[in-house]
């Protein structure tokens, strides 16, 4: 299989997003007729700036599809942060290496009862998510953390520091099936720039990663980018070209596509006021991916306010995270009746928005008039018995 | 709901059904509003995903599907949607049979997760299999006439041959091979996938399909209870149509000048 970061070099992101900023209302409404977006340059014209003045025709097309395919429903996932330790110097996030925040690795045995307790809350879909330390978070932990996992929980995906494919094969033995890994930015200066020291300087590496994972066996893929570090269009235009190629040449792995702003995080860093990226830019984007991806998983955290999650539950959107917390260990300290924290988080990734229980995120998904559905995979159907 | 058309009960081995409208159990709103509009269609065969029930032998308020499904009044059609392959269908379905499910299985394999389209190789594979173990089983397939007539070879219980890919609502694209399924046929067959408006089903009835699945047209409609009933509806329009032969009217014109007036 080729590399998407060496076909990434020839393709023209820049020419991309002049043409998306030139866009015609003939070439919107063209589009529109269509229901669909064929190619990239459809893509570009749909998140254009004129684009947003269609932003009501946009929203009723990715309902539409959104609904065809994946039902009036939504599926929900808590992310169990194992460790906050991490070798890389990244400017932007909690966990960065010369941050002065409280260190920890969570036991095997917390791992385990903590998932119970999200378990209580209703999920069936766990994200093992941690910072990228060798010593820390080896793999043999991982994969200890999976096997005990998979007993209280049928779906289980990790967020962890890229690895080989041989590193990602015993993990996929143990039952997990999925991956997701985010570049960040796709902007290779802007990259470089944020992610000054440490093994994820490597911007070529990180970006084939998926496929690596995908060589391994996972299941799901989910990518995306961060929105904050550089024009969102660039890096909305750089997405699609990365989701386009895993269709290709990943063609058996169900994909997803994370949606995500910058959070304020430990550490000086301030999101640039260049790159802002408003609630109607987001809006305009979800409905955009999916008329480009009528079947990729659109991924929604809580990183955003519970008013934009609300308002995207029918506009795309087909996963939510749900009460979580970036801090390993803190879900121990969780005040069961009301799931929130009891105590301070001072060793968070970053700070969420949306502080709703999964009960109320369930609730409020109801009340739209769609089902929140806690369970929709089972590794035991198809772990082999042997 | 209006009063059922006298149409013939289909049969699949050797269990008799008075409906030949099967439906799915995905992409309902609700748990209620899917047992309403199951009700409302009148189906007597559901089929329902494996991955999204409990296989613990216990009640999980967070994945109840099976409990909205009275296995009293519909024979639960557990699907091996999920499967990659041949190994992990077996594997969901003798797991489905131990949970208490009925021995029967719609068998999909589909190890492309965007079009759905299903795997023939690793169908036939699982098919083997599963008959052997004495499973009644009901493959979903492209409308491929080989792999129909191979899957029936091997002792399958029906073919389920699709009009267009899930959840496209677009009809029945394939009707040139489905009409030579049909004319081949030796078990029902079930048209299944794509069919989005009664017109469809109908369509797909007035054929000579032994019977249609219907899934999202009605769990996503507006008034999914009323999308039930118009398909119910439609089906045995379209099956009363063909009962009376209806359907076999020559599709040649009359030739103007007949060739064979020689012979006279």
């Amino acid at each position: 299989m080729s590399n998407f970061s060496d076909i990434y070099q020839n393709i023209p992101v820049e020419a991309w997003l002049q043409q998306s900023l030139d866009t015609s209302e003939r070439t919107l409404e063209s589009i529109l007729r269509k229901g669909r977006a064929r190619s990239p340059a459809d893509f570009a014209a749909l998140i254009s700036p004129r684009g947003a003045n269609y932003i009501e025709e946009l929203a009723q097309h990715s309902n539409k599809i959104t609904q065809r395919h994946f039902g009036k429903t939504i599926r929900l996932f808590a992310p169990l942060y194992l460790s906050n330790e991490c070798v890389n110097i990244c400017t932007y996030c909690g966990f960065s290496r010369n941050n002065e925040i409280p260190r920890i690795t969570i036991p095997l045995e917390q791992v385990v009862s903590e998932t119970k307790l999200l378990a209580n809350q209703g999920f069936r879909s766990l994200l093992l998510v941690a910072g990228e330390h060798p010593k820390y978070v080896s793999n043999g932990y991982v994969e200890q953390c999976i096997t005990q996992c998979l007993e209280i929980m049928p779906s289980i995906a990790i967020e962890l520091g890229p690895m080989e494919t041989e590193g990602y094969i015993p993990l996929v033995n143990a039952g997990c099936e999925g991956l997701i890994v985010y570049q960040e930015t796709y902007h290779e200066p802007t990259y470089k720039a944020i992610h000054p020291a440490g093994p994820k300087k490597n911007y070529a590496w990180r970006m084939n990663t998926a496929q690596r994972a995908y060589a391994a066996g996972f299941r799901r893929l989910g990518i995306g980018a961060l929105y904050g570090f550089y024009d969102w269009r660039y890096e909305a235009l750089s997405v699609a070209a990365h989701a386009l190629f895993l269709l290709q040449h990943c063609w058996k792995a169900q994909l997803s596509i994370s949606v995500l702003r910058l959070r304020p995080a430990a550490g000086s860093f301030t999101p640039s006021q260049n790159y802002l990226m408003s609630d109607k830019d987001v809006t305009q984007l979800v409905c955009a991916f999916r008329m480009l991806l009528p079947h990729a998983n659109i991924v929604l955290s809580t990183r955003e306010s519970p008013q934009l999650r609300n308002g995207l539950v029918r506009l795309g959107i087909t996963t939510m995270s749900a009460g979580s917390s970036t801090e390993p260990g803190a879900y121990s300290d969780y005040d069961e009746s009301n799931w929130s924290p009891k105590l301070e988080q001072p060793g968070e990734q970053f700070h969420i928005a949306d502080e709703r229980s999964p009960s109320e995120i369930a609730t409020m998904i109801s009340n739209q008039g769609y089902e929140p559905v806690w369970k929709d995979f089972d590794q035991s159907l198809v772990t082999s018995s042997e | 709901m209006t009063k059922s058309l006298p149409v013939e009960p289909l049969i699949i081995a050797d269990r008799k059904f008075n409906s030949r409208l099967l439906m799915g159990t995905g992409k309902f709103s609700s748990g209620k509003i899917m047992h309403d509009s199951i009700e409302a269609s009148g189906a007597s065969i559901v089929t329902v995903a494996l991955k999204r029930a409990s296989l613990s032998g216990e009640k999980d308020p967070f994945a109840d599907i099976l409990e909205y499904l009275d296995a009293e009044k519909y024979l639960i059609l557990p699907n091996t949607a999920g499967a990659m392959n041949a190994e992990e269908a077996v594997r969901i379905a003798r797991l489905a049979a131990a949970a208490g499910l009925p021995q029967w299985v719609k068998l999909e394999i589909h190890p492309d997760p965007n079009y759905l389209l299903p795997d023939p190789v690793e169908t036939l594979a699982a098919a083997e299999i599963l008959v052997k173990e004495g499973f009644v089983v009901l493959p979903y397939i492209n409308a491929d006439p080989v792999i129909a007539a191979r899957l029936q070879d091997i002792g399958c219980a029906t073919v389920m041959p699709l009009g267009a890919p899930i959840g496209s609502n677009r009809g029945i694209e394939t009707r040139a091979q489905i009409e030579i399924i049909l004319e081949q046929a030796r078990v029902p067959v079930i048209i299944d996938a794509g069919l989005g408006a009664p017109s469809h089903t109908a369509s797909a009835m007035e054929m000579g399909a032994d019977a249609v699945l219907v899934n999202t047209a009605i769990a996503i409609a507006e008034d999914p209870i009323s999308m039930a009933k118009a398909f119910a509806l439609s089906v045995q329009a379209g099956r009363v149509y063909y009962e009376m032969g209806a359907s076999r009217v020559t599709k040649m014109a009359e030739a103007t000048s007949p060739l064979t007036s020689f012979l006279d």
